[in-house]
């Protein structure tokens, strides 16, 4: 029992210093300091809350330190958790840019006025449609949804040229996708609006009918493709090159189909935005710039295979020219549209 | 002298086991220091639901009537009852014979198996999942949710109930064989009144567990409440939405507290000194060895042994294998460690006046008290960070995103875990000791912390081992309230797998089983310990 005592007293001082260490743990920023009139001075620091893969952005923030000497706290996590962590923290975010893997949450972002606009120099780079309405956020990369097929089982010509078709029968029990993803959602929302509300209604209820498998990511749905148990998934194209690249091309038994002119092949965008309290940060505009210039585009290019959005970079070989898939008449960042999408899928019992 | 039956049943040593004190039940009313201490653990415990009811408060009736009218709930409901019914029941009958083995037979490498049975703990449940999944791609939805849940969550039976049994006695079951009774009726009779509290505390532990647990039915895409919730904070952008199902789901976790503290009260009996000699008879297994073993191996050789070889399998076979660096590998098991080190602290903090207040004292308040600190467990980790979040934001923004708020949202999400240790370690040491300590001189205070607390050490220990093990394996609180820049091994290991680089998350979850395994180990053996230790 001696022992055991000893034992104890010991572990109890050991637990005083580690929560006094884990107290003094790395914080982030202090408490953000309220946005001053004057301009604020760089101070050679940015935090930056990325919600894209840790491997895919460290080393393209490496590059961006080499060239401008700025030192990025970064924070990973899924767009989807930042964001919510981003609309709590509300005013008080230690954060100064939002790195996001769709538009929707910068919509949000934007609507509760946590952003602030980006300058129209940087802004007109982008073309429009790609990026946002009232300059609150700038668009990155564009990914193309696409339709995945079993390789083994379908022959390219059986798949649709439209998303419109999967509704019937004979693809009843063997289309997937994951109806709470925001890019799929995207997608429904081009569909109200491009083909109208009826039409849009009526393939809601067609394909919730059709007895489809629902997911939770778009990853997991193409892996059920790759391993037979799923004949069509409806996902975005980029995650196609990443399992090719994880396991190689010839062995992928997943097959893309890009759908241009139709809702189902629209291009949904990364983006990033600068956050409210950072309004007129050189840091963060320095940041911002960087991801729009040819080296990060080219970048993005080469490691994921998205659509660069400057005019003027060649896209991944192989895949369609982004004008063919455009996104005419579609705010990608619309969110009373999105809630309205949001409550035609829950209609239908797929949310 | 040897010591009476309803003492040394009452002797449980680490676990959830019978609050039975061995005095009789105090109807005296708590003094108030004790019941302040307890109401602001329980205050503290309960933020995130507070958060809840701000924010649902915030929405309308008008949005709450239209959430929970969508055509989904009820379906969702039902399954997220159906599995946590499932899941605890099979637990519960997969748990009690392997702690019977364990405990009452002449089991082969009885040591080996004990602590085999405790290493399912150190398991992350999406990590077994994702094992699973792996060897069979095929599984998904209700069974192969059960299978793996069960599978992760039996040792919160086992481990109890053998503690339990190892305290108890044969005596009665002995009794009722002389009076003419079948075997399995005198176990009934006998053993099972001994050991119910242990199973009933147990059940309750998982059961809050599978309410709230997200990472393995996500990856097996079977849809319940909190899956529904995590895509609602993903996708709607409207938290109300989030925070109407959180409260559904804090509503059933309510349900089930009540309902095991009904059926708890319900076997509060004392057991008369029948035998005047504790003793439980070991039984030999002959021709039922084989048998045996392979049952204690099951649980295991499925919920750790495949996770681990797939991982590693994994490893030789993917074609981006990242180098690994061992420096980030090392302050990733740093950093868990300091972590789950400090949230076992707080947890302890918190839940010792509570489980003091409910050893000894008995009434409607008190009940109330623990209630209230058990309905955490069944809230979903993304809640609680984000309530967190919400918390620290608005009292404490310096410390926001510091690792103490971290440390914080550990004890309070898992103090339930170390309440129902601290309750029966204490509920063991008998009041006559106090009272001698009282005459002696000694203030409340004093007694408390000479004789109480030093002889529930053991139970007190076990309670922050429990909560440790579990806190290294959390993910959603993590992942919101993290210092930028500070990861865990689970965060690292969750990083990977999301984008499918498995080959670089096969170290981190070596690392993890590791450092988790330790705890685990602790765990199995410490029963043991104070069995031959006593009250020393």
């Amino acid at each position: 029992m001696r022992i055991f005592r000893r034992g104890l007293t010991i572990s109890a001082g050991a637990a005083v210093i580690a929560i006094a260490m884990s107290g003094c743990a790395p914080a982030g920023d202090d408490a953000a300091t309220p946005p001053t009139d004057a301009a604020i001075e760089s101070d050679g620091e940015l935090t930056l809350y990325a919600g894209r893969d840790e491997a895919l952005i460290a080393p393209l923030i490496e590059r961006f330190t080499e060239d401008t000497g700025i030192e990025v706290i970064a924070r990973y996590g899924t767009s989807p958790e930042l964001n919510a962590l981003l609309l709590e923290e509300g005013e008080s975010t230690p954060a100064q840019v939002f790195l996001s893997q769709d538009a929707g949450a910068l919509g949000s972002l934007a609507n509760a006025d946590l952003v602030s606009k980006i300058p129209a120099e940087l802004a007109e780079q982008i073309p429009a449609g790609f990026t946002s309405e009232d300059d609150g956020w700038i668009g990155v990369t564009g990914r193309a949804r696409v339709i995945a097929y079993d390789g083994d089982k379908v022959a390219e010509a059986d798949v649709p040229d439209s998303v419109l078709d999967l509704t019937d029968p004979e693809w009843s029990g063997r289309v997937g996708f994951p109806p709470g993803n925001a890019s799929f959602q995207s997608f429904v929302t081009a569909l109200r609006v491009l083909e109208g509300e009826d039409t849009a209604e009526q393939w809601v209820e067609g394909i919730s009918g059709n007895d489809p498998e629902l997911t939770e990511k778009n990853g997991a749905t193409l892996d059920l493709v790759n391993n037979g148990q799923l004949d069509v998934a409806l996902i975005n194209h980029y995650y196609w090159y990443e399992d090719a690249a994880e396991i190689g091309a010839e062995n992928m038994r997943a097959q893309l189909k890009f759908l241009p002119g139709d809702a189902g092949g629209m291009v949904n965008v990364t983006g990033a935005a600068i956050l409210a309290p950072a309004e007129g940060d050189p840091d963060a505009l320095a940041f911002i710039e960087y991801l729009v210039s040819e080296d990060a585009q080219q970048y993005f290019v080469e490691n994921t295979y998205e659509y660069p959005l400057l005019p003027g970079i060649d896209a991944p070989e192989g895949m369609p020219a982004l004008d063919s898939l455009v996104n005419a008449k579609l705010d990608l960042s619309d969110l009373e549209s999105l809630e309205q999408t949001q409550e035609l899928l829950a209609e239908y019992g797929l949310l | 002298m040897s010591q009476r039956v309803d003492e040394r049943v009452a002797e449980l040593a680490v676990f959830p086991g019978t609050d039975e004190p061995d005095t009789e039940p105090n109807s005296k009313r708590p003094p108030r220091v004790l019941l302040l201490l307890a109401v602001l653990a329980c205050a503290i415990a309960s933020i995130p639901l507070v958060y809840l009811l701000v924010r649902v408060g915030s929405s309308g009736l008008d949005e709450i009537v239209a959430v929970l009218g969508r055509p989904r709930i009820p379906r969702l409901l039902l399954n997220t009852v159906t599995l946590a019914v499932s899941v605890t029941a099979a637990s519960v009958l997969l748990g009690v014979p392997t702690a019977f083995l364990l405990a009452r037979t002449r089991i082969p490498s009885r040591g080996l198996f004990t602590v085999l049975a405790a290493l399912p703990l150190a398991i992350p449940s999406y990590l077994a999942a994702y094992g699973w999944l792996s060897a069979a791609p095929a599984m998904q939805g209700f069974w192969a949710s059960l299978l793996v849940l069960t599978l992760v969550s039996t040792p919160y039976v086992t481990l109890p109930v053998m503690a339990a049994l190892r305290a108890g006695t044969t005596g009665l079951d002995d009794v009722a064989r002389t009076l003419g009774r079948s075997a399995w009726r005198a176990f009934w009779l006998g053993t099972w009144p001994q050991i119910r509290p242990a199973t009933l505390a147990g059940g309750l532990l998982v059961c809050l567990y599978v309410l709230s647990e997200f990472g393995a039915v996500a990856l097996f895409r079977y849809p319940v409440l909190t899956t529904a919730i995590q895509q609602a904070y993903g996708s709607s952008f409207n938290r109300n939405y989030a925070a109407i199902l959180a409260t559904v789901l804090v509503l059933l976790a309510m349900l089930v507290v009540l309902a095991e503290q009904t059926a708890r009260g319900r076997a509060r009996r004392r057991f008369g000194a029948v035998t005047g000699i504790a003793r439980h008879r070991i039984a030999g297994l002959g021709r039922w060895t084989a048998p045996a073993i392979a049952l204690l191996a099951v649980v295991p050789a499925f919920a750790v042994g495949l996770p681990v070889a797939v991982l590693f399998a994994r490893l030789f076979e993917a074609e981006t294998l990242r180098a690994l660096d061992p420096a980030e590998l090392g302050q990733a098991i740093l950093n868990t460690l300091l972590l789950s080190i400090g949230g076992a602290v707080i947890a302890v903090l918190l839940a010792l006046p509570i489980g003091a207040l409910a050893a000894r004292y008995r009434g409607r308040l008190v009940r109330a008290i623990e209630s209230l600190g058990y309905l955490a467990l069944g809230l979903p980790g993304i809640v609680v960070g984000l309530s967190l979040v919400f918390f620290s934001l608005s009292v404490l923004p310096a410390l926001y995103q510091t690792g103490f708020v971290l440390a914080f949202a550990y004890g309070v999400l898992f103090m339930p875990k170390a309440i129902g240790a601290i309750r029966s370690a204490t509920a063991q040491v008998p009041t006559s000791l106090e009272d001698v300590a009282r005459t002696l001189g000694y203030g409340r205070m004093q007694t408390w912390w000479l004789v109480t607390a030093r002889l529930a050490r053991p139970g007190i220990f076990a309670g922050a081992l429990l909560v440790a093990v579990t806190a290294m394996k959390e993910l959603p609180a993590t992942l919101l309230l993290r210092p930028t820049g500070t990861d865990t091994l689970a965060i690292e290991l969750w990083s990977r797998t999301d984008v499918s680089a498995y080959g670089a998350a096969a170290p981190y979850a070596a690392a993890l089983i590791l450092v988790a395994a330790v705890p685990a180990f602790l765990l199995s053996g410490a029963g043991r310990g104070l069995g031959r230790g006593g009250a020393s």
